[in-house]
């Protein structure tokens, strides 16, 4: 089997992320090393915390886009890297989650509390402004044209609910 | 189709083989990477020389693989290396294809179209694009890591703010995302080899100076009969590919209408249909059965329409499983354009009818199918449970990895003792089943939010 997988032009090697409501935290990814995010802030629409976990050392940061520190990080994580963990285990699972980030946890069944409870880390300053832009990048996708004309490479990436 | 079609179509190989075992040594070499080839792959990858000697390849190729192996890696010999790789699946495909129009009694035009102009746009770019796959070719997939990865973003974005070479993007971002979700690649139990391969030489193919150039269009006109989509996803892209039958002057011949959007990765399922919505009259005619009439639409020779809704109107009413029945046996199919001829590109409409059916496979009088379950949409109806219970059903014939596929597009099926029809285009204006509805409230909201920060944070 493995190798017709090896051999197989469209197997499908991302996971598609699973639907989930985005008006707490509209971006959620593991990119750079890092579990990374931005929250909105529940009482400001234009503003917007930018929190991180990193993979590994498990350093945790949260600032707003413009780098004023959160004011609920003392030492430990805030209320939006809890939310950001609750909602990248809804997007990825928490077994991807737990792999990324090397937490010690049974993946099984492990909500959002339990792997923030599984940290080990300490609070690190990580720039706000690298997964700000990554996330306004993500944004312009929106913006961009839709084609009428075809895209034939398209054939490698069927859209599919089943991924083995 | 018929099942001894099928069994034909399945015990003739052709000589493909021997093709695929060279493609195999190209392949490996992309794994460990050109900089490391050792002499096993490098023994490999003369052996594809000596396949390409007689082509018109042949010197470009020996030079290249000589330049390689000896660890000199510049622009021109991955260039080579990658066309021959693409004349050999191209030979693959030509073989497949024509064993399927044998089987299915189907006449193909010939291309004829003239070679676009040799264009000269957007050189940046593409030496861009071209020195990350070349970068990607020296490390191998065992030697990417996030940097290598990350190093593609620059070129990455400005590519995608090109809108002619909108193919090239969409790729790149592909290939781009599945490295960055297996990073660091070196401690991976099993590789995408084919994959992977596949997509780095087409990326390669549409980083040279007018790759991206197509022929002329016509405009045609006349009665547009559909017999269903097919859906192409990745994190950052939604592609609708409709398939339907031209009725206009002469035999009635097989078209596709293909649009598409852009997107990210937590809009899936049911929202991508919102994404469409500019195509209304393509929509409603895929969730209400309906035919279209064309007037003066653009084809393209390889059989694609280039879609305008204003040129499209609906028409009456037309079960796309009587379309299959009636008029698909009649039906002449389009040349494929010669960059495009690989083996992954093969999506032949077919019916197959009074079988039996799992959620692997279709059984037509004795002659066994695999189903292309990785080929059923998030955004439909159509279920590997709707496919076990089916007897017949309108697909797409597929090849990958040495066997031939069906992938259904709409099935019959007996449910709970009532037989019901099951199109992927069905919830194309809205789910019309009561759990779907739900999902798909949600799924809205993702576009919506989206939208709202888009708003909000990109112009301040």
């Amino acid at each position: 089997m493995a190798n017709e997988w090896e051999r197989s032009s469209a197997v499908p090697v991302v996971p598609p992320v699973r639907p989930r409501k985005l008006a707490k935290v509209p971006f959620v990814e593991l990119a750079d090393g890092r579990l990374q995010g931005v929250v909105s802030s529940g009482s400001d629409i234009a503003r917007v915390y930018v929190s991180s976990i990193a993979a590994k050392t498990h350093g945790f940061s949260c600032s707003t886009n413009n780098n004023r520190p959160c004011g609920g990080l003392r030492g430990r994580p805030c209320k939006h890297l809890d939310s950001l963990m609750d909602e990248a285990v809804l997007q990825y699972g928490g077994d991807r989650v737990v792999r990324y980030l090397h937490l010690d946890v049974e993946p099984a069944g492990a909500t959002g509390r339990q792997l923030m409870a599984a940290l080990r880390g300490t609070q690190v300053s990580t720039p706000a402004a690298t997964v700000f832009s990554r996330f306004l990048h993500h944004l312009a996708y929106l913006e961009l044209p839709g084609s009428n004309e075809p895209i034939p490479e398209l054939h490698w990436f069927p859209s599919s609910v089943a991924v083995s | 189709m018929q099942g001894t079609q099928l069994k034909a179509l399945q015990e003739n190989d052709s000589g493909i083989t021997g093709a695929l075992d060279l493609i195999a040594g190209f392949d490996d070499a992309l794994v460990h990477g050109f900089a490391r080839l050792g002499e096993e792959r490098a023994s490999a990858l003369a052996a594809l020389a000596a396949a390409m000697a007689v082509t018109p390849l042949g010197e470009r190729v020996g030079e290249a693989v000589e330049k390689v192996s000896a660890g000199s890696i510049a622009d021109e010999h991955l260039m080579a290396l990658a066309g021959a790789r693409a004349a050999l699946f191209g030979a693959v495909h030509d073989a497949l294809l024509s064993l399927l129009d044998e089987a299915t009694g189907r006449r193909r035009a010939l291309w004829a179209a003239p070679a676009g102009a040799v264009a000269t746009e957007h050189p940046n770019l593409l030496a861009g694009s071209r020195s990350w796959l070349r970068e990607l070719a020296i490390a191998g997939w065992r030697g990417v890591d996030h940097d290598l990865v990350s190093g593609a973003a620059q070129t990455l974005q400005a590519v995608l703010a090109e809108p002619a070479l909108r193919r090239l993007a969409v790729l790149l971002d592909g290939l781009a995302a599945e490295l960055r979700a297996a990073s660091p690649i070196s401690t991976m139990e099993r590789l995408p080899v084919r994959r992977w391969a596949d997509l780095w030489t087409r990326a390669l193919l549409l980083s040279q100076p007018g790759a991206a150039a197509r022929p002329e269009p016509e405009p045609v006109s006349g009665r547009l009969l559909i017999l269903g989509v097919d859906v192409h996803e990745h994190a950052t892209v939604i592609q609708l590919q409709v398939h339907g039958i031209l009725e206009s002057s002469g035999d009635p011949r097989l078209v596709r209408a293909s649009v598409s959007a852009p997107k990210v990765d937590t809009i899936v399922g049911l929202a991508v249909w919102q994404l469409l919505q500019q195509h209304k009259v393509l929509l409603h005619a895929l969730a209400r059965h309906t035919s279209l009439k064309l007037t003066e639409m653009p084809l393209l020779p390889g059989g694609d329409l280039i879609w305008d809704d204003d040129k499209a109107r609906p028409d009456g009413e037309a079960d796309p499983f009587v379309t299959a029945r009636l008029v698909l046996p009649n039906a002449s199919a389009p040349a494929v354009s010669p960059l495009q001829r690989h083996p992954a590109g093969i999506a032949e409409p077919v019916l197959l009818e009074g079988y039996t059916a799992t959620d692997v496979s279709v059984n037509v009088s004795g002659t066994e199918l695999t189903v292309a379950a990785g080929r059923l949409p998030l955004c439909g109806p159509l279920t590997r449970e709707l496919v076990a219970a089916s007897t017949a059903c309108i697909g797409l014939l597929r090849w990958d990895a040495g066997r031939w596929l069906i992938q259904p597009l709409a099935v019959q099926a007996t449910t709970k003792k009532a037989q019901v029809n099951v199109h992927n285009g069905d919830w194309a204006q809205g789910p019309t089943d009561l759990k779907a509805v739900k999902t798909e409230a949600k799924a809205l909201d993702a576009v919506s939010v989206l939208r709202e920060r888009a708003g909000r944070l990109l112009r301040t």
